[in-house]
C-alpha cells in the first residue's frame, strides 16, 4: 500500500498545486496508515518534495518524458505504482492532470473521482467531496474499488511545509514513445496564469470597451493578481478567451476575486462562486452579484478602480 | 471518415439545483434539460468536417428514453444517425465503457471537455485508454490533414498544437466553432433518421454518490461607501491578509 502523487513541474519549478497535492497525499497516507511516493518527470523544481510530505521521491529521466503526452505520463506513473505497490493516486487537476487521471484509472482498474475539494473520509466508506453542477453543489462520492485515482482542484488544500527532506531517486522506466506529436507551444509569458492565481481582478461589460482595461490591469499588476473577464467581454474580443471565467469558461477558486462591472449571472457565478473572498463593484445596487459577495461597493468602476489602485500602491509602498 | 459524437443531456445552465430523498437524488422536477454545451460544439465541428471531407456523424448518448428529444435535436443539426445506450449513467467509468463498446468501428470519437452536471472531464480519457487510442483533450481547433488530426489545445497558461494519427479521441473546448442551430428542414428530416436503442453492458460499479449538499452560503455582504472605496483595500490587507 502507498499513496502515489504526481509532482508536476513547469518552467523548472514545481507547480504550487502539486505541492498542495503532496500535502493532501501525506494527510491521506497518515489516515490510511501508509506512506507517500512523489513522482516527477521531465524537469524538476528546486523545492525538496520531502518538505511538503513526500516520504520517497522518484524522478523519471526517460527521454520520452521531456514533453507532455497523457499516455506516456500515465504509463510511467502506472508502472512505478506497480513496482512500489501504490494503490491510491493523488493528481492535481491542472490541464495535464485532467488528461492523465482517467488514463491512469483505466490502467490501474481504479475508481476515479475528479473535482475534489477536500480531504477524503476514510473511516467506514472511502468518501470524497467533489464539485458538481458547475460548482452549484457538492457531491459526496464513495469509491468502492480497491484502487483509487483522486484529482484535486487547485487551491483547495493548504500546503504544509513541516516534512523532512528526502533524496531523489532517478529512474528510467522505459515508457513507450508518445502517440501524439506536439507541433508548437505558445505560452503567455510574464503573466500569472489564471488557473494558478491566488488573487484575481475581473471585469465585465460595465467597463464599456477594451480601451478601458488598463484600469483592471493596473490594479491586477499592483496586487500581483491575474486578470479575468465575463463571457460577453471575451465574445466581443475585448479580452482574450483564456480570461473568460464561468460555466462555459474557466472555473477558478482564488483567495480573492474582485469583480467590476459584472452583473453576476448564474453562469458567471458557476465559475467563480467558490472564491474565498469576493468583492463586487457595480453601479446597480440590485446587481445579483452582491448576493454572492463578501464586500460590495455601489459605484462607478471608472472612479472606484483608480482609487483602489492608489490605495494598493500606498499600502504596498510601490 | 466516420465520427462518433458523445452527447450528454444536462440541466439548463440557469437551473436552480435542489435535491430529494434526503439529499441523495438530484431533483429533476421542473428542470429543463439541454444538450451539454461542449457537446453542441463537438457535434457542430464533426458535421463541418464531414461536410468537407465526406463521411458520417453518429451521435451516442447513454441515457433513458427521456433523452430522446435531445438526440432528435442532434439529428436535426445534421447527424446521420444515433445510438442510445438504454441506461441511467452511473459515473464516468460506466459511461465510457458503454461508449468504448460502440466506438471500435469509428475513425474519431468526439466528446465535450466536460459535462456541466457531473463536471467529470473523465469520459474522453477513459474511452481513449479503454480503446488504446490517443487522446487530444480540451481542443479549441480541430482540422484533418492527410488522414491525421491537427488540433490546438489549451494548456496551463497557453495553447499547443498537437498532431495525431487516426483513430483518436478528441474533447471540445469553447472557441472550437459556433454551435449550429437546427433549421426547419433538419427538424423534419430528423424524424425519419435512425435512432438505435441498444442495451447496456454492465461493467464497472466503482463510485456512488452518497449525498449532495449546497455550497456554504456567504454570510452576507458588507457594503462599503464608494466615497471610502480605499477602505476595501485596507480590509483586504489588514483583516483578510490577502496580500
Ligand atoms: C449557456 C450559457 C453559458 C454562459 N456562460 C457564461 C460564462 O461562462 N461566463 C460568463 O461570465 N457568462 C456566461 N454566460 C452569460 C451570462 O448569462 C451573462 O450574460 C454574462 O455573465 C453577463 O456579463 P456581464 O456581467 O459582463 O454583462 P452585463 O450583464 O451587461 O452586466 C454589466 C454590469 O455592469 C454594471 N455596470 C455598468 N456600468 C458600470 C460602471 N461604470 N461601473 C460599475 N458597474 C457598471 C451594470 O450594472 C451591470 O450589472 C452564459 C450564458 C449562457 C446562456
Ligand atoms: N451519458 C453520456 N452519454 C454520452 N456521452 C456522455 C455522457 N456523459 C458524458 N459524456 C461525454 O463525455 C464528455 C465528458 O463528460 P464528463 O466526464 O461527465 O464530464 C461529455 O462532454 C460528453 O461528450
Amino acid at each position: 500500500m502507498a499513496v502515489i502523487i504526481y509532482a508536476e513541474s513547469d518552467n523548472n519549478t514545481y507547480k504550487k498545486s502539486s505541492l498542495e497535492a503532496i500535502t493532501y497525499g501525506k494527510d491521506l497516507a497518515n489516515k490510511l496508515g501508509t506512506s507517500t511516493i512523489a513522482i516527477s518527470m521531465g524537469t524538476v523544481g528546486p523545492q525538496n518534495l520531502g518538505t511538503y510530505g513526500a516520504d520517497v521521491h522518484i524522478h523519471c529521466t526517460d527521454n520520452s518524458l521531456s514533453s507532455f503526452n497523457p499516455q506516456t505520463f500515465a504509463n510511467t506513473i502506472s508502472t512505478l505504482a506497480n513496482n512500489n505497490s501504490g494503490d491510491v493516486f493523488v493528481i492535481s487537476q491542472t490541464y495535464n492532470g485532467k488528461s492523465i487521471a482517467p488514463l491512469l484509472a483505466v490502467k490501474q482498474d481504479a475508481a476515479l473521482v475528479t473535482g475534489i475539494v477536500d480531504i477524503a473520509e476514510t473511516e467506514g466508506a472511502f468518501t470524497v467531496k467533489k464539485t458538481a453542477f458547475s460548482s452549484k453543489a457538492i457531491a459526496h462520492v464513495e469509491l468502492t474499488a480497491n484502487k483509487k485515482v483522486l484529482s484535486i482542484i487547485p487551491n483547495s488544500y493548504k500546503i504544509e511545509e513541516n516534512g523532512t527532506e528526502v533524496s531523489t531517486t532517478e529512474q528510467q522506466v522505459g515508457s513507450a514513445s508518445a502517440n501524439t506529436t506536439i507541433v508548437s507551444t505558445h505560452k503567455e509569458t510574464g503573466k500569472i496564469p489564471l488557473t494558478e492565481a491566488e488573487l484575481v481582478v475581473s471585469a465585465g461589460r460595465g467597463l464599456k470597451g477594451a480601451e478601458n482595461w488598463h484600469m483592471v490591469e493596473d490594479l491586477a499588476n499592483a496586487l500581483g493578481a491575474a486578470t479575468a473577464c465575463s463571457k460577453p467581454v471575451s465574445d466581443m474580443e475585448w479580452r482574450p478567451h483564456s480570461e473568460h471565467v464561468g460555466q462555459t469558461g474557466i472555473t477558478i477558486k482564488p483567495n480573492l476575486y474582485i469583480a467590476a462591472g459584472i452583473s453576476g449571472a448564474i453562469q458567471h457565478l458557476a465559475g467563480v462562486g467558490s472564491s474565498k473572498v469576493i468583492c463586487v463593484i457595480n453601479t446597480d445596487p440590485e446587481a445579483p452579484f452582491f448576493k454572492a459577495a463578501d464586500y460590495g461597493i455601489v459605484g462607478d468602476a471608472f472612479e472606484v478602480l483608480p482609487r483602489l489602485l492608489k490605495r494598493v500602491k500606498e499600502v504596498k509602498g510601490i | 471518415m466516420k465520427i462518433l459524437v458523445c452527447v450528454s443531456v444536462v440541466p439548463d445552465t440557469t437551473t436552480k439545483i435542489t435535491f430529494t430523498d434526503n439529499d441523495t437524488v438530484f431533483n429533476r422536477s421542473g428542470v429543463q434539460f439541454i444538450m451539454n454545451p461542449y457537446d453542441e460544439l463537438s457535434l457542430t465541428r464533426a458535421l463541418e468536417l464531414t461536410e468537407t471531407t465526406g463521411g458520417s456523424v453518429t451521435v451516442i448518448t447513454i441515457g433513458e428514453a427521456d433523452t430522446d428529444p435531445i438526440i432528435r435535436k442532434a439529428l436535426a443539426m445534421g447527424a446521420t444517425d444515433a445510438i442510445r445506450v438504454d441506461a441511467s449513467p452511473k459515473d464516468g467509468m460506466y459511461v465510457a465503457a458503454q461508449i468504448a463498446e460502440q466506438a471500435k468501428e469509428y475513425d474519431l470519437v468526439f466528446t465535450g471537455r466536460e459535462s456541466i452536471d457531473y463536471n467529470g472531464g473523465q469520459v474522453q480519457g477513459l474511452v481513449a485508454e479503454m480503446l488504446q487510442w490517443p487522446l487530444i483533450n480540451v481542443a479549441t481547433q480541430i482540422d484533418l490533414e492527410n488522414n491525421e488530426v491537427v488540433a490546438s489545445r489549451d494548456i496551463d497558461g497557453g495553447r499547443e498544437v498537437v498532431k495525431s494519427s487516426l483513430p483518436c479521441v478528441i474533447s471540445a473546448q469553447k472557441d472550437l466553432c459556433e454551435p449550429r442551430i437546427p433549421n426547419m428542414r433538419g427538424i423534419m428530416m430528423a424524424r425519419s433518421k435512425p435512432l438505435n436503442v441498444v442495451a447496456a453492458t454492465d461493467k464497472y460499479d466503482y463510485t456512488k454518490v452518497s449525498k449532495y449538499e449546497l455550497p456554504p452560503a456567504k454570510s452576507g455582504v458588507k457594503m462599503i461607501d464608494a466615497e471610502n472605496a480605499e477602505q476595501l483595500i485596507d480590509i483586504l490587507h489588514n483583516e483578510e491578509k490577502l496580500f
